[in-house]
């Protein structure tokens, strides 16, 4: 009696913990897939924080005076498009380091949705709470009530895949998408020859900057529903400095899961396991371990992704024209 | 003659025109707030340079960022980007830290000194991995100290949990130091004289922070050193092809950015804050790229930059104070604005812009379909 009492909780426990897995992987995986079109494409992007702040900041502030979570959701989206741009008119027609400009994005973005937030809002770099009606709540897939009494496949349903909100479905989905996109497209395999060898596409008569600026626009729609699902479906309305590093968590999925779809939501899902487990951690005991330092787990992914930069398991090899500009400075 | 050109554009009006859009920028955000920029400006100026008190406090922070920009400076000079000053600076704090509790009844002297020793040791230490990882594997430095700054967040904060908090105490910081060995500041110097610098934290690390951009110009320009990193900068392979160890290069350069940005918090703790906290440095690893941006990599640009850099950060304080819809995040801001157009118009200058157009223009005639 008791052992099914335990045995009860634990897969309780795992249900719950699988739920929030999914639900922290949304905004990382969005992210790591807006880093993989424009990495893959030849471009650097250390940007990625910054523009799912300005997206976070600008759906949530949008969402607020309007009451409309569509209308949020557009303006978080454009937010981060036009810092993609800012990103292509500097890496690709201005030849600056993508480094250089990505960091500058960082910051700017940084300092400019709080002094904007206090500005229009002037609540100390926070907006307003969301009303219900401007916000992603939780959508209830078909049968999930009912199913819910189903012993294992409707517990995993009705608590796993049942009930987040929208961004985290299209993060779900943006996943097997990219993957068609990349493998099966001609749009792909330009994409992909453009970051490997931008000569090559220039000699077919392809024009490299067309296609770069489509992959930085492509990641800026995804790093906007990102910043989206930040402050409109997790949170309820922006707070400063709400990406707290993801952006750079999905630069470290998108490293981990070496520039490839599926292999960069295993990384995600991964790290967002790990921030998952963290957070229930805190301030437990465990027998015979004693208090996990939570600070550890969260260190994991920083770690994980050096050791993949050090080659130590297995290679990590980025596409052969990341960071360079095309036409080459001399 | 295009030499010469990229020269001037690239010393004069690369810097002018990007603090100039910078201050565009702010002037933008403080419109929106509903304040006159002109009054704005002068509410920031007369905070930052209007008395002693404002000078001391804008030459502290010019300090730090000094030592910020040398630390993202020197690795360029070898081609590299070091991102890790902020991690670099607060390992140092550790360094300086552990050698005050564990050795703080010495002499104050020599307290100090090993202080400085255990700030530029521990530094250096914590972007020897980075470096041993790029020198020997090849893994991307930018990455690898971006990595390394969060991983010192958390191992500042497990130790500072853990093992260093202060016994009795619910604020996440060590025990203050005690008073001997506090550098002496400014304030303490003209307190009651005409020139009262109220509470600057203005310290001697001032003048070790012109040393160290001193020692930097002579060790670029004037040793065998400073050859070998600046070869292995402008052409590694041909570096290499000389006779030059490359990788002993990118250790020594890297390593050597981390132990000037211990530095940062030797200022911090002995000049200001006298006590280790989860975050000593407040973001001035990141000013430094800024700094070394703004500054061409050369020293007296560094601390211009640094100058610069400090006036907009304690007249950003006093703006803040002054009007209440204004915050000092409007500083990221113009650190932000200057890197980005530092880096667009150093592409300009080398003459891409012209290139990428003919591009457009020649190639892709006809789009394939």
């Amino acid at each position: 009696m008791d052992g099914a009492g335990t045995a009860g909780e634990m897969s309780l426990l795992l249900l719950s913990l699988a739920a929030s897995t999914v639900r922290l992987a949304a905004p990382l995986v969005l992210a790591a897939l807006a880093g993989l079109y424009a990495e893959r494409s030849g471009v650097v992007d250390i940007g990625l924080e910054g523009k799912m702040l300005a997206a976070a900041f600008a759906g949530a502030a949008v969402a607020a005076l309007t009451g409309s979570a569509a209308l949020g959701l557009g303006a978080g989206i454009a937010a981060a498009l036009v810092l993609a741009l800012l990103h292509g008119v500097a890496a690709i027609a201005g030849g600056a380091d993508q480094i250089v400009s990505g960091m500058a994005l960082n910051l700017i973005a940084a300092g400019a949705t709080p002094s904007l937030a206090s500005a229009w809002f002037g609540q100390r770099g926070t907006t307003p709470p969301l009303p219900a009606g401007a916000r992603f709540g939780p959508i209830t897939l078909p049968l999930a009530q009912s199913l819910g009494e189903v012993p294992i496949a409707g517990r995993v349903y009705t608590t796993i895949i049942s009930g987040h909100s929208l961004p985290v479905y299209l993060a779900w989905l943006a996943v097997p998408l990219t993957a068609f996109v990349l493998s099966y497209t001609g749009f792909g395999l330009r994409l992909r020859a453009v970051g490997e060898s931008p000569e090559a596409v220039n000699a077919a008569g392809l024009s490299v900057a067309r296609l770069r600026f489509t992959a930085l626009a492509v990641n800026g729609v995804l790093c906007g529903l990102a910043g989206v699902c930040l402050s409109m479906a997790q949170g309820n309305g922006f707070l400063r400095d709400m990406s707290a590093g993801r952006g750079y968590l999905a630069l470290a999925a998108l490293i981990f899961g070496k520039w490839r779809p599926w292999p960069v939501l295993a990384a995600c899902l991964l790290f967002a396991a790990a921030d998952a487990v963290q957070a229930r951690l805190q301030g437990v005991i465990l027998p015979g371990i004693g208090a996990v330092p939570v600070q550890l787990i969260q260190a994991l992914p920083y770690m994980i992704t050096v050791v993949i930069l050090a080659g130590l398991v297995g290679m990590a090899r980025p596409p052969r024209a990341l960071g360079k500009p095309y036409p080459p400075i001399r | 003659m295009t030499r010469r050109l990229y020269r001037v554009l690239a010393t004069l009006l690369v810097p002018a025109a990007s603090v100039a859009t910078a201050l565009a920028a702010v002037a933008g955000l403080v419109l929106i707030t509903g304040e006159a920029p002109s009054r704005a400006l002068c509410t920031l100026l007369r905070g930052a340079l209007g008395d002693p008190e404002g000078i001391g406090y804008t030459l502290f922070y010019a300090t730090d960022y000094v030592f910020a920009g040398l630390a993202v400076a020197l690795p360029f000079q070898a081609g590299l980007f070091n991102i890790g000053g902020e991690g670099q600076a607060a390992l140092g704090g550790l360094g300086a830290t552990l050698v005050v509790l564990g050795l703080g009844n010495l002499p104050a002297p020599i307290v100090l000194v090993l202080a400085v020793i255990g700030a530029v040791g521990f530094g250096a230490a914590w972007a020897f991995v980075p470096a041993v990882l790029l020198a020997r594997r090849g893994s991307h430095l930018v990455i690898t100290t971006i990595m390394f700054n969060f991983l010192a967040a958390a191992l500042m904060t497990w130790l500072l949990v853990e093992v260093l908090m202060a016994p009795g105490q619910s604020a996440l910081e060590t025990r203050t130091f005690p008073p001997r060995l506090w550098l002496p500041t400014l304030a303490d110097i003209t307190a009651g004289t005409r020139f009262d610098a109220g509470e600057a934290p203005l310290n001697p690390m001032a003048f070790l922070a012109l040393l160290a951009a001193a020692f930097y110009w002579v060790l670029l320009h004037r040793t065998p050193l400073g050859y070998e990193i600046r070869a292995a900068g402008l052409n590694p392979l041909a570096a290499q092809a000389a006779g030059m160890r490359v990788p002993r290069i990118i250790m020594l350069v890297v390593c050597g950015g981390g132990a000037v940005a211990g530095l940062i918090a030797v200022n911090e703790l002995f000049g200001s804050q006298h006590r280790l906290t989860a975050d000593i440095t407040a973001g001035a690893g990141f000013t430094g790229i800024a700094v070394a941006l703004l500054g061409r990599n050369h020293p007296v640009g560094i601390v211009f930059a640094a100058v610069l850099f400090g006036t907009l950060n304690q007249g950003g304080a006093a703006l803040s104070f002054d009007m209440p819809g204004i915050t000092r995040d409007v500083v990221t801001v113009a650190e932000g604005v200057v890197i980005f157009v530092c880096g667009m118009l150093d592409g300009v200058a080398r003459g891409h812009i012209g290139r990428f157009l003919r591009t457009l223009w020649m190639a892709p005639a006809r789009q394939a379909r």
